[in-house]
């Protein structure tokens, strides 16, 4: 046997190196992802806790928290971060379960389906602008029914747009997550057979409702439980939204902390960092809140079951479902209509629906200037989609060989830098970045945006790649095809389309990076999204108009490309082209 | 051919940062600098000022070989946060800012933490047609430049008043907080820590105090409480008056301009003379508004870039700093067509081609007149600043 193995070495010594590189890759994987994420924290630690040399403090102590406890904003901002965590991540997943419980297998549903995938790829920071349009006394809502209706030839003076609640922020936020929680809730049910199930309960007498909650629910929300602590830890700790939607007297803790971090008084820096532990904390702790929700939830949940409540009057919740699907898809559908009417608005005054007249002035005098910006954001998003890909596809293929297969604690791992904010990590990693002496600029960008690429990249791929069907593998084998040859010439063109999907969804991803490209890229790094919320502390609608939509159009195009490809190459072939 | 055969070795052995070149010897500073490339790092969040800027660059690349990089900021501040954050990781030269668009308490902050390279401004060509005697461009809030930074514009406050509301100028903070009371909504400032914001309470508090001699020195020296206690009683009664009821505010100046557009507010602070007839120009304003200027005179400051102790393109950034001050880029300036930012220079140091070149141009309807302006009062000592933003932030900036 030995000797047999010996004589297999010696033959397929390089298929064997090859295979040695698929050894490492998964951990390698990790260090990319990682790596990065934990420098961060260990970054931050030592200023938090009152260690920042270039400011002359150079003592450990605890008075950077003090300081921090001292200042009068600090519980009304962890209130309202938590509050707006918490409501948001409720809500989204409230309205995504209505939606899934009460319209699923409907026409309805599936066009739901269509409309709300490319919102998903819109940025979060180009959404809010739409919707701060939308809602503001002077926005498109106000003016649809001035002055016929309100009697208002001037905006009304209401605090809509950054209400100190938080509530114009929780809308943007939902509004966002809608189709993310849907997205993953859809994947979800995929992987449990959903229909057999419901036909089962309903054939018990369940309506559709109760069916779907009482039988499907417990098995989906087991499988999505990640994405929904993602959606919590997100809306805890955004910057760019909370920045446009959110208050600011004071505002979240995050943005607070990005502020510390800009301020001219540098000692600030001790408090920001102990903020930024603080806001870590605050998140760690949110999700064990959370988890211990779920349990209580189950409970009731169960009991509920037992009780074999056919569920009579849940159909109320049917046309719910239909208006708050129809209004996420409204809102930021609307909020781009509005971008686009901006950015060719001549002047615009309140209550008038329309502006005087429409220019391509707004075009022509950002147009030269978008043209760095597109290329370096495309340059980013190439590069750090394409590492990724890399990455994923040797490890799924380091599994499918080896049997490294990430245990279902190692799907944590993958979730940790997008559960870790962003405005606890960042800081730290520039210092740190620093203090090795590695140059900031487009190379450590690509790697920051690495870290929040590749989970996605890997999340959705891991799935097509593993259902993906080993007996024509086995097949290929046979006919004396090596391993490399049949991830090549057999697996690769089979998954196209859910690769070039994964590459379209870290590709948005990338685009949408706004911390990361600001602070590790030393401000040399201009991305359209840098360009855009630079351009938003000027409130100039017609630049950020033009700036939103390229911004969009960006993170866009490649999701088109993805359904498109698939069809022209495979336009023979029509079991290949993966249309759901 | 000596120079040429240094510049080459320092070429070879210089990450970039070692080549500091006296800005005395201005040929060698100019030799340095061709080729070079220039990271400018100024707020962008201004169309026209983002337009300047590449102006400024494609005319230094044309005459001097400089490229220049505008890094659009949010928040000067960034900046400072870089250039500390590259100190503390030891990285002395090779910096990632050349050069920083910075006054008032980003200023103090760096020279007091001795983060800035020079002196350099006194020894550019173009400091021979600044106006030092009648314009601030030697202390910056009372802090004494010392060549630290160079001015390329001056700035002084104005209140920008839509006419189809508000009929006529109000001479003074009284009246404006009567007019507010009597229109409640209508009037707001940017929140400070904002520039702009802080700007607004330092030009109540001159012109409610009766003595503002106090200003000028450091607040340690003063009774704070004593000579601010008009300014709060003051902003107690403003603030419910104010558009949101002051709950919520303006985060920049700016914002500000697209609120006037909406309909929102009548009357909006401006550190800008000319900034109103280029909002007009670019569709941005009702082509109603006009600025005003309180009777006591309002605050006045210069707008400076400053080159960072660790730049990599130092000589790079001296000539852009230079060309800034050349009489074709001041003009341009001021135009309300590009900028609309008032001047550094001095008129009588020009020659009469030049000086005809200023006399073109059309300052705009919106536009005050240098003797409508009158003299500008100085800025108060940043360390009142820095008190004043906190206590307000004590006071309104958490309220909620």
């Amino acid at each position: 046997m030995r000797q047999a193995l010996k004589y297999l070495q010696i033959n397929t010594a390089p298929l064997l190196r090859r295979g040695r590189v698929l050894y490492v890759l998964p951990t390698l994987t990790l260090l990319a992802m990682l790596g990065p994420v934990l420098a961060g924290l260990a970054g931050t630690l030592a200023p938090a806790f009152g260690y920042l040399p270039a400011v002359g403090a150079t003592e450990f102590s605890l008075a950077p928290f003090q300081d921090l406890f001292d200042w009068r904003g600090f519980w009304p901002a962890v209130w309202l971060s938590v509050f707006v965590g918490i409501v948001s991540a409720v809500l989204s997943l409230s309205v995504v379960v209505m939606i899934v419980a009460s319209l699923q297998g409907s026409a309805f549903f599936t066009f739901v389906h269509k409309m709300l995938s490319p919102l998903l790829a819109v940025p979060h920071a180009a959404a809010a602008f739409g919707i701060a349009f939308l809602i503001a006394p002077s926005g498109w809502a106000s003016r649809l029914v001035s002055p016929w209706l309100t009697g208002w030839n001037r905006p009304p003076d209401l605090l809509i747009v950054q209400d100190p609640w938080g509530l114009s922020l929780i809308a943007g936020l939902v509004a966002k997550e809608i189709p993310f929680l849907l997205l993953m809730m859809i994947a979800a049910m995929g992987q449990v057979d959903f229909n057999r199930s419901i036909t089962v309960a309903r054939s018990l007498g369940y309506r559709r409702e109760v069916a779907w909650l009482k039988v499907i629910f417990p098995r989906v929300y087991k499988q999505i439980r990640l994405p929904v602590y993602v959606v919590l830890a997100f809306s805890l700790s955004v910057v760019d939204v909370a920045m446009i939607l959110g208050p600011n007297t004071p505002p979240t803790l995050s943005v607070q902390i990005v502020k510390w971090m800009g301020d001219p008084e540098l000692t600030l820096r001790l408090r920001a960092a102990a903020a930024a532990l603080v806001q870590f904390v605050l998140v760690l702790g949110v999700i064990g809140l959370w988890r211990i929700g779920e349990v209580m939830v189950a409970k009731a949940g169960l009991a509920w079951v037992q009780s074999g409540h056919r569920g009579r009057g849940f159909s109320i919740f049917r046309p719910f479902a239909f208006g708050f699907a129809v209004l996420s898809a409204l809102a930021i559908f609307a909020g781009i209509a509005g971008l686009i009417t901006w950015s060719f608005a001549g002047f615009w005054s309140f209550p008038e629906f329309w502006p005087d007249m429409f220019t391509l002035r707004n075009w022509m005098r950002h147009g030269t200037a978008l043209a760095d910006p597109i290329r370096e954001t495309v340059l980013l998003a190439s590069v750090a989609t394409i590492v990724a890909l890399i990455l994923t596809i040797g490890c799924l293929e380091a599994e499918h060989r080896h049997g490294l297969r990430v245990s279902t604690r190692g799907v944590w791992l993958l979730y940790l830098p997008l559960l870790i904010p962003q405005t606890a990590f960042l800081p730290g990693l520039q210092t740190l970045m620093l203090n090795f002496g590695i140059h900031s600029g487009r190379v450590p960008v690509i790697a920051a945006h690495i870290v929040f690429v590749l989970p996605y990249v890997f999340l959705s791929l891991s799935d097509p790649f593993r259902a993906w069907d080993r007996r024509y593998g086995t097949v290929a084998s046979a006919l004396g095809a090596s391993q490399d040859r049949v991830l090549w010439t057999v697996r690769m063109p089979m998954l196209l389309a859910p690769v070039l999907t994964a590459a379209a969804v870290g590709f948005s991803v990338s685009v949408g990076q706004y911390l990361p490209t600001l602070l590790i890229g030393g401000g040399r790094v201009q991305s359209l999204t840098t360009e855009a919320v630079a351009l938003a502390s000027g409130g100039d609608r017609r630049a950020i108009g033009v700036y939103g939509l390229a911004q969009t159009v960006a993170a866009l195009v490649p999701f088109a490309i993805a359904l498109l490809l698939p069809r022209l190459i495979w336009s023979n072939r029509k079991a290949l082209r993966n249309e759901d | 051919m000596r120079k040429t055969l240094t510049a080459m070795t320092l070429a070879l052995f210089a990450t970039g940062a070692m080549a500091e070149t006296d800005p005395t010897d201005w040929d060698a500073v100019l030799e340095a600098a061709n080729g070079q490339t220039v990271y400018w790092n100024a707020w962008g969040g201004s169309t026209t000022t983002n337009e300047f800027i590449a102006w400024v660059g494609s005319r230094v690349q044309e005459d001097y070989g400089v490229t220049l990089e505008h890094v659009k900021l949010s928040d000067t501040a960034d900046a400072v946060s870089r250039v500390l954050a590259e100190r503390t990781a030891g990285q002395d030269e090779g910096g990632a800012i050349d050069m920083i668009w910075i006054n008032g308490e980003n200023f103090a902050a760096m020279k007091r933490n001795e983060l800035l390279f020079g002196p350099f401004a006194e020894d550019l060509p173009n400091w021979q047609f600044v106006d030092v005697d009648g314009k601030s461009v030697q202390s910056d809030f009372t802090v004494p430049t010392e060549g630290y930074e160079s001015p390329w514009a001056m700035a002084q406050v104005v209140f920008m008043y839509d006419t189809a509301d508000l009929a006529n100028p109000l001479p003074n903070m009284n009246a404006l907080l009567d007019w507010s009371s009597a229109n409640p909504g209508r009037f707001t400032y940017p929140q400070p820590p904002d520039f702009l914001g802080s700007t607004f309470l330092k030009q109540a508090l001159y012109d409610l105090v009766d003595d503002p001699t106090p200003l000028l020195s450091s607040v340690d020296d003063a009774n704070y409480t004593e000579v601010t206690a008009p300014l709060w009683g003051f902003m107690d009664a403003l603030t419910p008056t104010l558009w949101r009821e002051g709950r919520a505010y303006p985060q920049t100046g700016a914002t500000q301009i697209q609120l006037i557009a909406d309909g929102e507010l009548d009357l909006a602070i401006s550190f800008s003379p000319g900034a109103a007839s280029a909002a007009i120009a670019n569709f941005e304003l009702p082509d109603t508004v006009r600025t005003f200027v309180l009777e006591n005179g309002t605050i006045g400051n210069a707008s400076f870039v400053a080159i960072p102790y660790n730049a990599s393109a130092s000589e790079g950034a001296m000539v852009v700093a230079n060309f800034l001050l050349s009489p074709e880029s001041q003009a341009r300036a001021l135009d309300p067509e590009n900028l609309g930012y008032g001047t550094v220079l001095a008129m009588d140091s020009l020659s009469d081609a030049e000086r005809a070149a200023f006399d073109a141009i059309d300052l705009g309807i919106a536009t005050l007149t240098p003797a409508e302006l009158g003299t500008a009062l100085a800025e108060p000592h940043p360390s009142w600043m820095e008190r004043i933003e906190q206590d307000w932030v004590n006071r309104y900036g958490v309220s909620e």
